[in-house]
C-alpha cells in the first residue's frame, strides 16, 4: 500500500464495511421501505447499511490520519487449507461418502501444521473415520452415507 | 419461604439420575475443553448443540450450562500448571498461579482455585435464585421500546469489552445485525438477502456462524504460531494449603465473588471482566501487593472466584429477560428457542421446573467440579500435552459433521467454511467476532421491537428517550462508550487486554 495510508487495518476495514454496506442497500432496494410507523421489509436493513457505510467512511478517513499497527503474520497456508478442506468435505460427503470425505478433510487440513507428518496424519484419518462412523452415524443417526451415491448406491 | 419451595422444586428436577448424568457430562466436557487451549466454550457448545436437540429441554440446558462453567474451571488448571490459559477468563490466574507452581506450590494453588470457585459458585447460585424472580417481574413492565434499548445497551457493552478498535467493534455489531436479518421477514414474507437460495429462506443458522467465526477461525489463528506445547509440567506435591494460606485467601475470595457476581450481570460481560477487575483491586488493596506476579495466593483466589461467580450470574439476564449477555448465552437462547421455549420473563412462571432445575443443577455441577477435578488433575495435565497438530483436524471433523446434522444439508458446511475464513480475516483487521455474533442473534428481535415501539408511538422516535426505563438504559450505554473512548482510559483498556 502507498505510504500515505497510516493505519492499514483501518484502511481495509473501512473499505470492507463500505463495500458490504453498499451491497446490502443494493440487494434490499427491491423491497418496500415503508414509514417509521409502518415499516417495510427494507426499512431496518437500509438504516443499518447506512450506518455501516458511515462507520466504514470514518475508519477509511482515519487510516490516513492515525497510525496503526500493520497487519502481521497472516497464516495463508492455514487459512486456505482449512477453508478448502472444509468446503471439499461438504462438497463430496454426500457423493463419495464419509470413508473418503473424512480422511481427505483430515489429511488436507493437517498439512497446514508445521509439524505435519504423513504417518501420523494417516493414522489420525483412520482413527477419526472409525470413531465418527461409530458415534455419529451408528450412535446418533446422522444421515450421512459411509459410501456415497457415486459408488452405485 | 418461596425461595425454599422453589429451590426444593429445583432439587427434585436436578437430582433425577438422568439430569445428574447430563450435569456430570456437561461439567466433564466443559473441564476438558477448558483444559484444551484453542477450543473455547462457544465453539464447543455450538458443536454439541445438535446432539442436545433430542434431549428433553431441562436436560439439554443443564448440560450446556455445565459446559460453560466447567470450562471456566478447566481453564484455571492449565493456567496454574503450565502457564497456558485454556480460557480467556483464566489469563489472570496464570500470572500468580504459575508462579506458585514454579515454587512447588501447584497443589495449593489448585486447591485455592477449587475452593474459591466453589464458594463463588454457591453464592452466585443463591444470588441467581434470589434476584431472578424480582428481575423477571420487573421485566414484565418492559415495553417494546425498553427492550430495544436494553438490547442496544447489551450490544454497546459488548463493544466496550471487545479487544481492539472501538469503531471496528461497532461496525461488527451493525454487520451482525444485518446478517441476522437474512431470510424471510416475519411481517411481510419478503425474502431478504436470500439471493434466491431456498437454503437461506430460514436465515443463516447461528450455530453455523458461531462454529465458523469461533471454531474454524480459532483453528486458523492457532496455526499461525505452531509452537510445540510439550512444556515442562509441574509436579504436584501437597494439595493442602497451610493455615496461613487459608487466612490469606478468605478476603480475596469474598471480594472476588462480589465483584464477579456484580459484573457478570452486566450485559455483554460474562466472566472475563470480573476476573481482571478482581485481580487489579486485590493487587491495590492487599498487604502483600509486592508479592503479586511472583506467586501470591491472593492473585489466584480473587480472579478464580470472580470468573466463576460471573459465569453463573451471567445467566440472570438470559433467564429473566431472554437477553443474552455474551456469545455463550446467545447460544443458550438459541437452544431454548429450538426446544420450543421462548426465553423471557414468562419462563419462570410457565416453566418453573425448568427454571429452578437449571439453577439448582449449577450448584450440583459446582460440587461435581470440585470432586472431579482435584483427584483427576493428573489426567487433565496429560490431555494438555496432546500436540495441537492432532487436535485441530479432529475439531474440524466434529464441527463439519455437527453443522451438517443441524438441518442435514451440506450448505451449512459451506457457510461455516466461509464464516471461518471471514472470521479469521476480521480478527486480523482488529474486528472482534464476539460482538458480531451477539448482534446476529439480536438482529431479528431488535427489528421486531423497533417496529412495535414505533408503531405504538405513531412513528415518534422520542419514545426511546421519554420512557424512563428506556432512557436510563440508553444513557448507561452511551456513558459506557464515552468512558471507553476517553484516551487515558482507552489506553488502560488496551493494557488490560494486552496481558493476554
Amino acid at each position: 500500500m502507498a505510504s500515505i495510508v497510516r493505519g492499514t487495518k483501518d484502511f481495509w476495514t473501512g473499505i470492507i464495511y463500505i463495500a458490504i454496506g453498499i451491497a446490502a442497500i443494493f440487494f434490499i432496494s427491491d423491497f418496500k421501505m415503508g414509514t417509521a410507523v409502518k415499516m417495510g421489509p427494507a426499512y431496518f436493513p437500509t438504516v443499518l447499511s447506512g450506518l455501516l457505510i458511515l462507520i466504514g467512511i470514518i475508519s477509511f478517513v482515519r487510516s490516513f490520519i492515525q497510525h496503526g499497527s500493520p497487519v502481521s503474520g497472516y497464516a495463508f497456508k492455514g487459512l486456505i487449507l482449512v477453508t478448502f478442506s472444509t468446503l471439499l468435505f461438504g462438497f463430496i460427503v454426500r457423493g463419495a461418502g464419509l470413508v473418503i470425505a473424512l480422511p481427505l478433510l483430515v489429511i488436507i487440513s493437517s498439512y497446514a501444521s508445521k509439524q505435519f507428518h504423513w504417518k501420523y496424519s494417516l493414522g489420525m484419518a483412520a482413527g477419526l473415520t472409525m470413531f465418527c462412523i461409530l458415534i455419529f452415524l451408528k450412535g446418533l443417526g446422522v444421515p450421512l452415507p459411509i459410501l456415497g451415491s457415486w459408488f452405485g448406491r | 419461604m418461596e425461595l425454599l419451595s422453589n429451590l426444593s422444586l429445583g432439587f427434585s428436577v436436578a437430582i433425577t439420575p438422568g439430569n445428574l448424568l447430563y450435569c456430570l457430562a456437561g461439567v466433564f466436557l466443559g473441564t476438558l475443553i477448558g483444559v484444551l487451549p484453542g477450543l473455547g466454550p462457544t465453539a464447543t457448545i455450538a458443536m454439541l448443540l445438535p446432539i442436545t436437540f433430542t434431549l428433553p429441554p431441562v436436560s439439554a440446558l443443564i448440560m450446556l450450562a455445565g459446559i460453560y462453567y466447567g470450562s471456566q474451571y478447566g481453564g484455571s488448571t492449565t493456567s496454574i500448571l503450565i502457564n497456558v490459559p485454556g480460557e480467556a477468563a483464566s489469563v489472570v490466574t496464570a500470572l500468580d498461579g504459575y508462579q506458585m507452581a514454579r515454587k512447588g506450590r501447584a497443589g495449593v494453588a489448585l486447591t485455592t482455585a477449587a475452593v474459591g470457585s466453589f464458594f463463588a459458585g454457591t453464592v452466585a447460585t443463591l444470588l441467581l435464585a434470589l434476584f431472578a424472580p424480582p428481575l423477571a417481574e420487573f421485566a414484565l413492565k418492559f415495553g417494546p421500546a425498553d427492550y430495544f434499548s436494553l438490547m442496544v445497551l447489551g450490544l454497546l457493552a459488548s463493544v466496550v469489552l471487545a479487544q481492539g478498535s472501538l469503531l471496528h467493534a461497532i461496525g461488527m455489531v451493525v454487520l451482525g445485525l444485518l446478517l441476522g436479518l437474512a431470510g424471510t421477514d416475519v411481517n411481510s414474507g419478503a425474502q431478504r438477502y436470500t439471493f434466491g437460495m431456498p437454503e437461506l429462506a430460514d436465515g443463516i443458522g447461528f450455530v453455523v456462524v458461531a462454529m465458523g467465526m469461533f471454531g474454524l477461525a480459532e483453528i486458523i489463528r492457532n496455526l499461525e504460531h505452531n509452537e510445540d506445547r510439550t512444556s515442562a509440567v509441574t509436579k504436584i506435591t501437597s494439595l493442602m494449603p497451610s493455615r496461613d494460606d487459608w487466612r490469606r485467601m478468605v478476603g480475596p475470595i469474598l471480594r472476588g465473588t462480589a465483584i464477579g457476581s456484580a459484573l457478570g450481570i452486566l450485559p455483554g460481560s460474562g466472566s472475563i471482566l470480573g476476573a481482571f477487575a478482581a485481580y487489579s483491586i486485590e493487587k491495590k488493596i492487599s498487604k502483600n501487593s509486592a508479592e503479586f506476579g511472583k506467586g501470591a495466593i491472593e492473585g489466584v483466589a480473587a480472579p478464580e472466584s470472580a470468573n466463576n461467580a460471573g459465569a453463573q450470574t451471567s445467566f440472570i439476564p438470559m433467564l429473566t429477560m431472554g437477553i443474552p449477555s455474551n456469545p455463550v448465552m446467545a447460544l443458550m437462547v438459541g437452544a431454548m428457542i429450538i426446544q420450543g421455549i421462548q426465553p423471557g420473563p414468562s419462563v419462570m412462571v410457565e416453566q418453573p421446573a425448568l427454571f429452578w432445575g437449571i439453577i439448582v443443577s449449577m450448584w450440583i455441577g459446582n460440587l461435581f467440579l470440585i470432586i472431579l477435578n482435584l483427584p483427576m488433575v493428573g489426567m487433565w495435565v496429560k490431555i494438555v500435552t496432546i500436540p495441537y497438530q492432532y487436535l485441530f483436524p479432529a475439531i474440524l471433523v466434529f464441527c463439519s459433521i455437527g453443522v451438517f446434522s443441524l438441518k442435514n444439508t451440506q450448505f451449512d458446511i459451506y457457510f461455516m467454511a466461509i464464516f471461518g475464513a471471514l472470521g479469521y480475516m476480521f480478527t486480523k483487521l482488529d474486528c472482534e467476532p464476539a460482538p458480531m455474533l451477539l448482534a446476529f442473534i439480536l438482529g431479528p428481535m431488535m427489528e421486531e421491537y423497533l417496529r412495535r415501539a414505533l408503531l405504538l408511538s405513531r412513528g415518534d422516535p422520542m419514545v426511546f428517550l421519554t420512557r424512563p426505563i428506556s432512557a436510563t438504559l440508553l444513557a448507561v450505554g452511551v456513558l459506557a462508550i464515552v468512558v471507553a473512548s476517553i484516551p487515558a482510559l482507552y489506553r488502560k483498556r488496551e493494557e488490560a487486554f494486552r496481558e493476554e
